[in-house]
């Protein structure tokens, strides 16, 4: 089938080229048939790619190793599961899961918007195509899934550290992110090339942009909580090129999803938007770019690949292209009006979109601050740890404190008076946080107790904005308090939903600040019936067993926690060794607290033959609030992304007074 | 292999269907050109979303006083340029409307396809 395979993919390439040529003609030359004809061409690459995608699935499950893609990610004891994870798992098939969502997504949007946007569309069809073009080359030309062999008796399998349930959900979930903010980028250049720059394309774009931000910062959380219990190194975020590669498209969103709001309220940053939504695009290419091309000496690099310089050159088109673009349509993008006060939401905005895009360039610079030290004087140079934290603590404490700040300032200009009294009740909270903090020995971390200060800064405002939300809509009419609860939210989705979203950056701070700058470690050579003790913990070493499971072999050290004399059970840590991977994986032990969010982190370093084991263990207090920050985000997310009734009404009646078809 | 390229031919040639659909449909339409908004009607628009920007603010920092957000002195300061721009672009509005009315009648659809420019 690998021919059918091959023939799907021929024809998305070839359905791609007709949808931007044919698309770009019937935008240049206002033919409505041949516009249409461009959208079906997109719809259609859709189902071919699919048909492509349903045929290397097959493939995988019937662990057919005729394709080299098959015998090279999978193996006849690899469980169904990971098989299934095989088709991201390698670089051919994460292209066309790239090219799979693409063209899915490039049919919904411009099908959704067709109507009330035809005109802005005739311009998105060939953008998305344009893309579409790119990568279905690749998976024709460069690196297809389809190439074929003499079939071997049994595959390579897979990179052990890839055989975990989040590699079911990770990578799928980058790429959604990664994919989605291809909608924004596709809808601005097409706004640019019509020359139709008004709110439309905003407002279309909306939704998709932060759907796509929803499952990069969902994607990365997982790929984090993967790191911490499958890498075994005992942590969970190491400024990784490609874990960076994710992060950038990510705070370049953040960034945007925030000054968009300025153009809607205020009609400001047109330029500035356009120019936020090419730099998330360029960065999820650079994303992909990183993770695919193996340029980068990287724990989460597994493929070494001759896609770099294709990638490196449509990178270089897109912003030379969108750049332009933005230039030539300059005097489009002109705002009708100016910055009021310096203390006003808009220019806290304003400020922490600056801090958003100082932090993601500063992740650029050490990303490609090895390549280019490389390129000049031969040698990579790799900025470490360091770098990153200091970067973080500069841009990312303000940031902090912003999210606190902006919401309570009033649009256009708060007055000095007005600040005092609406800030007292949180600047109290927060002193008083940091002296207790500081009085528990908080203080042998001052960014630690920076950021836990700045952290009930912010907490206070949520719940002071909730608080007087609610009591407000309960005096406008509200039956109840938990009626006027859901009015207020249901009312404004996005400024609670974003609160909420808030909330969770503050358990995230929290749980990063409380693992890295608070917790424990200890190293030591341990036999049988010998103990370590770190922080209030004794650990004891009982025993290693050894059993043979499916496609590996588990060695398990056991040992005995006590805590304050108090008997926790027991833990085991250890090591799996994948027989046809020929590779050993760190298997670590975690004890999660579900009351204080504190892990006892054990990793079994070295086992020797004499039955001795080298542990490493940590003590990591409040990390189980990053994860918990995730399910927050996640909540606080749906209620933004949930369609909202009375401005659905507002557009169509918007649609309707120029007499343009209010369908969507 | 036969099997796969029958599905590939199938498969093709549905693209190609769905491709031409369009010419198929109308061989001969009526007209051809793209429904694009003319100069009034962007101009409208432009208008239409001054209005709700306008109106949305000002809902804002009602419900905002009404809070405790923005205080009394910073709602007096504000409420007022606030309406004021609300008006305006009200004003803009029926300007432009009562322009257009005398052009074409108000809430007249255009057919599809139909282009006024």
């Amino acid at each position: 089938m690998a021919e059918l395979g091959r023939a799907a993919l021929l024809v998305t390439l070839g359905l791609s080229t007709y949808a931007l040529v044919a698309g770009a003609a019937a935008a240049r030359l206002g033919r409505r048939r041949l516009a249409h004809s461009a959208q079906n061409a997109l719809v259609a690459a859709f189902a071919s790619t699919l048909v492509a995608a349903v045929v290397l699935l097959a493939a995988l499950l019937r662990n057919d190793f005729s394709f080299t893609y098959v015998a090279r990610t999978t193996s006849e004891a690899l469980p169904t599961a990971y098989t299934i994870s095989a088709f991201w798992g390698g670089q051919e098939g994460s292209l066309l899961l790239w090219l799979l969502v693409l063209t899915g997504f490039g049919a919904v949007a411009v099908r959704l918007n067709r109507r009330w946007a035809r005109d802005l569309i005739v311009w998105v069809v060939p953008v998305f195509a344009a893309v579409a073009v790119f990568f279905s080359f690749l998976v024709v030309v460069v690196a297809s899934p389809f190439a074929t062999q003499a079939a071997p008796p049994d595959g390579a399998g897979m990179t052990p550290s890839l055989q975990n349930p989040y590699m079911l959900a990770h990578p799928p979930l980058l790429y959604l992110g990664y994919v989605g903010l291809t909608v924004p980028f596709a809808f601005a250049l097409g706004a640019l090339l019509s020359g139709r720059t008004d709110e439309r394309w905003l407002v279309a774009t909306r939704r998709w942009t932060l759907f796509a931000w929803t499952a990069l910062g969902i994607g990365q959380l997982l790929g984090a909580h993967w790191a911490y219990v499958e890498v075994g190194w005992g942590g969970y975020y190491a400024w990784d090129p490609v874990e960076n590669a994710a992060l950038m498209p990510w705070l370049a969103a953040t960034a945007f999803l925030h000054s968009v709001m300025i153009q809607e309220k205020r009609g400001m940053l047109r330029v500035w938007n356009v120019l936020l939504v090419i730099l998330a695009f360029s960065l999820s290419l650079f994303g992909t770019f990183l993770t695919r091309s193996g340029v980068v000496n990287s724990i989460h690099s597994f493929t070494q690949s001759s896609i770099g310089p294709w990638f490196l050159a449509f990178i270089a088109v897109v912003v030379a292209v969108s750049v332009g673009l933005m230039l030539a349509r300059l005097p489009l993008l002109r705002s009708p009006t100016r910055l009021e006060s310096p203390v006003s939401r808009e220019a806290a905005f304003l400020y922490n979109n600056l801090l958003l895009l100082a932090l993601c360039l500063t992740i650029l610079w050490g990303v490609v601050y090895p390549l280019l030290s490389e390129a000049v004087r031969g040698e990579a140079v790799v900025l470490g740890r360091e770098y990153y934290d200091f970067f973080l603590r500069m841009f990312g404490l303000p940031l902090l404190l912003l999210m606190g700040i902006g919401p309570l300032v009033a649009w256009r200009r708060a007055s000095l008076k007005s600040l005092l009294t609406t800030f007292r009740w949180p600047t109290g909270v927060a002193l008083v946080t940091g002296a207790v903090l500081l009085v528990l020995g908080a203080g042998s971390s001052i960014p630690g107790l920076v950021a836990y200060t700045f952290s009930a800064f912010v907490t206070a405002t949520i719940v002071l904005e909730f608080g007087r939300g609610t009591r407000a809509r309960k005096a406008l009419g509200a039956t109840s308090w938990p009626g006027a609860f859901s009015s207020l939210i249901a009312r404004n989705r996005r400024r609670y939903g974003g609160y909420v979203v808030h909330a969770s950056i503050v358990l995230l701070a929290v749980g990063i600040v409380g693992s890295s700058a608070f917790d424990s470690v200890a190293e030591k050579r341990l036999e049988p019936g010998q103990s370590l003790e770190i922080a209030d913990y004794t650990l004891v070493y009982r025993s290693l067993d050894e059993r043979v499971a499916a496609n590996a072999t588990e060695i398990r050290a056991t040992l005995d926690v006590e805590r304050g004399g108090r008997d926790l059970g027991t833990l085991q840590a250890g090591k799996n060794a994948y027989t046809i991977e020929e590779q050993v994986s760190n298997e670590v032990g975690i004890r999660s607290d579900p009351l204080t969010g504190e892990d006892l982190f054990v990793i079994a370093e070295q086992i020797d033959p004499d039955g001795t084991v080298y542990f490493r263990v940590f003590v990591k207090p409040l990390v189980n609030l990053i994860w918990a920050a995730g399910l927050v985000f996640l909540l606080g997310s749906l209620i933004t992304l949930w369609p909202d009734a009375r401005e659905q009404r507002r557009l169509a009646e918007r649609t309707r007074e120029i007499g343009v078809p209010a369908t969507r | 292999m036969t099997l796969a390229l029958l599905f590939a031919a199938l498969l093709a040639i549905g693209c190609v269907v769905a491709v031409a659909l369009p010419f198929l449909r109308e061989p001969e339409p009526e007209s051809d050109d793209l429904d694009e908004l003319d100069e009034p009607e962007r101009r409208r628009l432009a208008l239409l979303e001054a209005r709700d920007r306008a109106l949305a603010s000002l809902r804002e920092l009602e419900f905002d006083h009404r809070t405790g957000t923005v205080s009394d002195e910073d709602y007096r300061a504000l409420v007022g340029s606030l309406r004021r721009d609300a008006a305006r672009s009200l004003q803009a509005l029926e300007r432009e409307g009562s322009i257009r009315s005398t052009e074409m009648p108000m809430n007249e659809e255009r057919p599809a396809g139909e282009r006024i420019s």
